[in-house]
């Protein structure tokens, strides 16, 4: 059974964009979250990590003030989510799954509503909405109805509708589902450029590479309970797995190896020793100092690191690891 | 806790970004959300002209096809079939309305647009009243335009000034009843195509089970009965009383009431939906 890391406790040094306790919703009689605790420091990149239908996009809902929770403690930006949801969407803003932009208004159109409705004047507003459409890479399409866009224009433009707010905490409900593989790396630069300019951002995804490659701290979200939480590398080191595998010429040079270094599953079939290891290149230059000292031959070497697929499996549940404990 | 984000972006250091101004008032937001609608009925037309092909349509079938035998088998009442037909058509002009703003309605909170207005700080009933008034505005319109099209066909009123600004406010009335039903049906209905659906008791059933184009005396008891009470009738028959001289009555008050009774009920309905939903 894969050990779990405990929840950090909460770092007292960084403010909190975001503090959750006990969170709880239902639908129906099954429960969608069932006592989720958040911590998510400001400026970080946060990522919610689940299958679909794990709740993620209730989570956001909840966390956006779209929906109301059954039960426990938020705050998003200081503000009490309960008591003062107008305080909490003046600093939010939310990009969700479906882009939220009007089709039938052109892209500039768009960004300019929105910026009225935040009560820009309209010198600001055209002035802000030029910007947006610049960054954004939409100078072109910026006069066309946002009908005739792209998914991945569309998703821009829902993030640039976004930014018109100044928001410090952006949810991204799984901004990338759906994109070709370059309008994902797209706005993978997006998400970066956001906290480069401090932004908080809470990020869903299905995909794992997604949530290592852009977030500061992951939490697996699994039948209605975070069942990890850490750092990318925190969970990745959750998975035993990682081993690197020596190959020989023969039989001869397996049996000998497999003698000496005292570890290791051999494979005879394959004329394999995988070694344990955590992929490191210190562990990797042991093992190859090892190889020299000895005067093994080998004739060839895979490291085989273990991704966020692995940790995916083994703590969402795999049909033969269905109960995994978190604490 | 200081949550602003630094004034100027990192991706785009040249522009320096405009401080975000104070939260504007809910009218502000609602006038908005009305330019949105009114600008969406601007660039697409189709809608608003779909508004009027049907009680045109109906009011030269019935003026020129049916019309001879109507007038024929109304002998007694004296009056020309035209002048009889027209306050009909009129609040069918009106309950033509009730369909776009369902769809649109509806297409709306499918489409997530509404979703992000609510996690916006802005006053969440502008996004109901902007619709309602963008509807009632767009409807008022095709009415105006229907009633261009009766006299080009030879619909005559003897009414005064005073007379037609009463007929204005109570098809205003109606209008505004039908359209906050509208937007009530807009959000029960969870498929556009559901709509339309929705929509056509408002603007086709309840018209032809009025007076609107036979009068009640002609009509079988059970019917006569249903006829009678329902608010198209009251409607019809006090804007016929107000253009062609024909005694109100009962239908005066009936309809006042109707009106009032329905823009009340629907709107908060509409809004206690609102405020309810969750986003689809």
């Amino acid at each position: 059974m894969t050990r779990l890391l405990q929840p950090p406790a909460p770092p007292t040094g960084t403010p909190a964009a975001i503090t959750a306790t006990a969170l709880r919703k239902s639908f129906g009689g099954k429960a969608v979250l069932d006592g989720i605790d958040l911590h998510i420091p400001k400026g970080s990149i946060f990522s919610l990590l689940g299958p679909n239908g794990a709740g993620k996009t209730t989570a956001v809902q909840i966390l956006s003030t779209l929906i109301a929770p059954d039960g426990g403690d938020v705050r998003v930006a200081g503000h009490d989510l309960a008591r003062d949801p107008a305080a909490v969407r003046s600093v939010i803003g939310v990009t969700g799954q479906f882009s939220a932009v009007d089709n039938l208004l052109t892209g500039e159109e768009n960004l300019l509503l929105v910026a009225d409705l935040y009560g820009y004047r309209s010198r600001e507003a055209r002035h802000l909405a030029a910007g947006l459409v610049e960054r954004f890479d939409l100078v072109e399409a910026a006069k066309r109805p946002a009908s005739t866009y792209s998914g991945g224009m569309r998703r821009r433009l829902d993030i640039a509708m976004t930014l018109v707010g100044d928001p410090s905490i952006i949810f991204l409900d799984e901004p990338t589902t759906g994109l070709d593989p370059r309008s994902r790396h797209g706005m993978w630069e997006i998400v970066r450029e956001l906290v480069g300019d401090g932004v908080t951002v809470f990020l869903t995804t299905q995909y794992l590479e997604e949530a290592d490659q852009l977030a500061d701290r992951i939490a697996v979200l699994s039948g209605g309970k975070l069942v990890a939480e850490g750092t990318p590398e925190e969970l990745k080191r959750l998975v035993p797995g990682g081993h690197v595998v020596l190959r020989f010429a023969d039989v001869a040079g397996l049996d000998r190896a497999a003698h000496t270094l005292g570890v290791g599953t051999r494979d005879d079939d394959a004329l394999t020793l995988q070694v344990p290891s955590d992929g490191s290149v210190q562990s990797v230059k042991a093992l190859l100092d090892w190889v020299e000292a000895t005067e093994t031959e080998v004739e060839g070497l895979t490291i085989d690191t273990p991704d966020l697929d692995d940790v995916f499996f083994a703590v969402t549940g795999r049909p033969d690891n269905e109960k995994v404990t978190t604490r | 806790m200081s949550v602003s984000a630094p004034a100027t972006s990192a991706a785009a250091p040249a522009t320096v970004r405009p401080s975000r101004p104070a939260q504007p008032s809910a009218l502000r937001n609602s006038l908005t959300m009305l330019r949105r609608n009114l600008r969406h009925a601007r660039r697409y037309p189709a809608m608003t002209i779909s508004l009027v092909i049907m009680p045109i349509t109906m009011l030269l079938l019935f003026n020129y096809v049916f019309g001879g035998t109507m007038s024929a088998g109304m002998g007694a009442t004296g009056a020309e079939y035209i002048d009889y037909l027209v306050p009909g058509i009129l609040l069918m002009a009106v309950g033509a309305g009730v369909l776009p703003t369902t769809v649109g309605v509806c297409v709306d909170l499918t489409e997530g647009i509404v979703a992000r207005f609510r996690t916006m700080p802005i006053s969440a009933s502008s996004i109901l009243t902007g619709r309602a008034v963008g509807a009632v505005i767009q409807t008022l319109l095709s009415v105006v335009l229907v009633i261009g099209v009766a006299f080009l066909v030879g619909f005559r009123s003897g009414a005064e000034p005073i007379e037609w600004v009463a007929a204005a406010g109570l098809i205003a009335l109606m209008c505004s009843a039908l359209t906050w039903l509208a937007v009530a049906l807009g959000q029960l209905v969870k498929a556009p195509e559901a709509a339309s659906s929705a929509a056509i008791p408002f603007s086709f059933l309840l018209p032809f089970l009025s007076s609107a184009f036979v009068p009640l005396d002609s009509m079988p008891d059970w019917l006569r009965h249903f006829a009678e009470w329902q608010p198209y009738t009251a409607f019809i028959e006090t804007l016929r009383g107000l253009l062609l001289g024909d005694e109100i009555g009962k239908f005066g008050p009936l309809a006042v009431g109707w009106g009032v009774a329905i823009t009340i009920g629907a709107f908060l309905w509409a809004r206690s939906q609102f405020n309810r939903a969750t986003t689809r």
